[in-house]
């Protein structure tokens, strides 16, 4: 069953185990189990959630009033939406409750029409079960179950018109709570029964906070200006920077164990200290150099020169490197866009290419040409300003 | 047994570039392994890379591997086969195989591996890997699927995904996974291989030749070594300026672009739609054709219109991964092309 996974105490005692078997710990600490510190650092209460101030006060109301309306929670990724919930949920519930009172499906369960029919709609119909007398004095324990539908838009819309009855049928001892990225995804008949809760992407000081504290927690050293960009690379998702960061502090903690050996370490870097570049590179950032040198070989050339060799070369090095086109089209992005040397007409050519690229890459188009035909409109509308 | 299968570098030890990323996946592969996400254009050693790490994570034991054969069902109760490459550690799967039902195969495969725990007591690891081949071909339903798995079986389980770029990938599960970036390798570090390589099969190697063959092979590892051994198959004695034998749809594919300079006409088109279909019923992919094909077609011509050949090159490029029928498309930019040579051979006539 799904419920058993939100048994933390289980999940620990299993993590325990396996670590006992390695008798290496990878960190500076030796307590530290193989558990992601996404996991290990998942809000336990609703008061731990960051920054999602406003969806935060309006649950913890209805925590107090012990009366829930379905829930459709969205925002992009990483911004706390599962997390909340299942806070939520423990606070309501405890752990013990919560086996038999919550129902968690996400996308990697068969969420065909035939689920919903079924597995859902009869977790909707069981009664409420009775809860002991100690545990209904430490929680809320409200007279009904949750069904969370995690990663909802990526139900088919046949089997979100199936919900519809069943959440207003069992109204009266289910409570449905909706997760998903794009709320557009959700057929509007769903989306009217549900209250709706934004989570916007984190702001730069709540990330700051998290991730020291986190860096705190787990005795990570770094140098200067790390944070910033993780703040930056992650972009408001704070999972994201979190596995950055993690990743950054095994590759580090663990080469500083073994600085006996002859092992390349990054230039620069201090043993066990996270640098800025390794951040970068573990996110997949172009370093600025190859950049600039792409956008000097967009440039106009004189004598009405073709561009093409310069831009072609420097093209092939960058696919054989193996960037992202993916990034490359968001750094070269960030630069025109906010550079100072165009005209506004210039810059909506340049964004009008960047869309079209863009739609080609998801369609699964070949990159060296996608990023050879862009640089080289790019270069045409550049070269462009005379006429 | 091919150069490239035989001189395989086996550990992490012995692979003769990128030790940077080496020192960092042994790193990991002692402390706790987080989910990986191996990406690089191909030829650049990746799959060779997962292999060492996999030992190095497990011992010996990897490497015996077996093939299986397991049937799933859809939801609309059809059969489909499988073929998952495994050993007692690890298992290996490529899910494009079974195209629009690949979310199946990772819903189940991984589940039931996941909710197993490891057998052999005396593993080094308590969780399980599964390599997942061509990620970037996971329809989103399958991507969709993997993320809750990722995390809720992190216990038991550990995923490497392999891509030749990320673009593809969604952003919940490069959010999730460690991204481990395999560049190609320089011309100079292949030359270093095809020497080293050279010397253990007691060949008489020249630097200018394995020069070439770098230079050549575009900075793929895989093709340098299958052309340095053609080479060495095909003739007796080698010298540095022996030529270099293309594969034999490349050496159509120039053909074919000569065949575009010399006429611009209908019939020419015509004589081209045959030698296209011929390399399509050969399996070469379209997208290979319409690629390889343009940057032959490159150096033919004039600076002033390269721009827009590689503009329709990659609109058509780009067609061809909606439409079906990749003729069609590959015909259509023969078609473009000798317009556009027209049009600006037409122009030259006017100026003069």
């Amino acid at each position: 069953m799904a419920s058993n996974f939100f048994d933390l105490k289980k999940r620990k005692e299993a993590a325990a185990a396996s670590s006992s078997s390695k008798q290496k710990a990878g960190l500076s600490q030796a307590a530290d189990r193989p558990v992601p510190w996404v996991e290990k650092y998942r809000p336990k209460t609703l008061s731990d959630v960051t920054a999602q101030d406003h969806t935060v006060s309006v649950l913890r109301r209805t925590l107090q009033s012990s009366n829930l309306p379905h829930m459709l929670f969205y925002g992009p990724p990483g911004t706390g939406k599962t997390s909340t919930i299942l806070a939520l949920a423990k606070e309501l519930y405890g752990p013990e409750l919560m086996k038999t009172r919550v129902l968690e499906l996400n996308a990697s369960d068969e969420r065909g029409i035939s689920i919903v029919r079924e597995k859902v709609k009869n977790f909707a119909k069981i009664a409420v079960s009775t809860t002991t007398a100690a545990n209904a004095s430490k929680y809320p324990c409200p007279p009904y179950k949750i069904i969370i539908l995690d990663e909802a838009d990526s139900m088919t819309h046949d089997a979100q018109s199936a919900l519809r009855r069943t959440m207003e049928t069992y109204s009266k001892i289910t409570r449905f709570c909706l997760i998903c990225n794009y709320v557009t995804r959700i057929i509007d008949p769903l989306a009217s029964r549900c209250s709706k809760f934004r989570f916007k992407p984190l702001d730069e000081g709540n990330t700051r906070l998290r991730l020291s504290s986190i860096a705190e927690a787990e005795g990570v050293k770094y140098q200067e200006g790390v944070v910033d960009t993780l703040i930056k690379v992650a972009d408001g998702d704070l999972r994201k920077a979190i596995t950055f960061l993690q990743s950054a502090a095994k590759l580090h903690g663990a080469v500083k164990e073994r600085t006996g050996d002859d092992m390349e370490v990054d230039s620069g870097a201090k043993g066990g200290e996270i640098t800025v570049r390794s951040i970068e590179e573990i996110a997949g950032v172009i370093p600025e150099k190859t950049i600039d040198d792409l956008m000097q070989s967009m440039e106009p050339r004189p004598h009405g020169q073709a561009v093409y060799t310069p831009v072609a070369t420097i093209v092939q090095d960058i696919v054989a490197d193996g960037w992202s086109a993916a990034q490359v089209l968001l750094q070269l992005y960030n630069r025109l866009v906010f550079s100072d040397m165009l005209t506004g007409n210039q810059k909506n050519q340049i964004v009008a290419i960047f869309s079209e690229i863009d739609k080609r890459l998801v369609d699964g188009a070949d990159e060296h040409l996608v990023i050879l035909d862009m640089s080289l409109r790019i270069a045409g509308v550049l070269g462009d300003t005379g006429s | 047994m091919l150069f490239v299968d035989k001189h395989r570098p086996k550990t992490l030890d012995s692979l003769t570039y990128h030790h940077d990323l080496s020192s960092r996946l042994k790193a990991l592969a002692n402390g706790d392994f987080p989910h990986l996400l191996v990406y690089g254009p191909s030829g650049a050693g990746k799959k060779t890379r997962i292999i060492a790490t996999l030992k190095e994570l497990y011992g010996p034991g990897v490497e015996k591997i077996k093939i299986d054969s397991r049937i799933f069902t859809t939801t609309s109760n059809r059969k489909l086969e499988f073929n998952i490459v495994a050993s007692i550690y690890h298992l290996e799967i490529t899910p494009s195989d079974v195209g629009n039902y690949d979310r199946v195969v990772i819903q189940d495969l991984l589940k039931e591996v996941a909710q197993t725990q490891q057998v052999d007591l005396a593993a080094k690891q308590r969780f399980k890997v599964v390599v997942i081949n061509e990620a970037d071909h996971l329809t989103r339903d399958a991507q969709a699927a993997l993320r809750r798995t990722m995390e809720k079986y992190s216990p038991n389980l550990r995923l490497i995904l392999l891509a030749n770029s990320t673009a593809n990938i969604i952003a919940p599960i490069r959010s999730r996974t460690l991204l481990v970036r395999v560049a190609a390798p320089t011309t100079d570090e292949i030359v270093d291989v095809l020497k080293g390589v050279g010397k253990m099969e007691r060949l008489e190697v020249k630097d200018g030749l394995c020069k070439r063959i770098a230079v050549e092979s575009g900075r793929n590892l895989r093709r340098a070594l299958l052309m340095f051994e053609a080479v060495y198959a095909q003739n007796e004695v080698v010298k540095d300026n022996t030529p270099l034998p293309p594969p034999d749809w490349e050496a159509l594919i120039s053909q074919i672009a000569d065949e575009i300079m010399a006429e611009h006409s209908p019939a020419r088109i015509l004589q081209v739609r045959a030698k296209l279909y011929d390399l399509l019923t050969h399996c070469i992919p379209p997208t290979v054709i319409l690629k390889t094909l343009t940057f032959k077609l490159i150096p033919k011509i004039d600076d002033t219109i390269k721009a827009d050949v590689i503009k329709w090159s990659a609109f058509y490029e780009h067609r061809l991964h909606l439409g079906n029928k990749p003729i069609f498309h590959l015909e259509a930019f023969v078609a473009k092309f000798l317009r556009l040579l027209e049009s600006y051979l037409m122009d030259m006539d006017y100026d003069f």
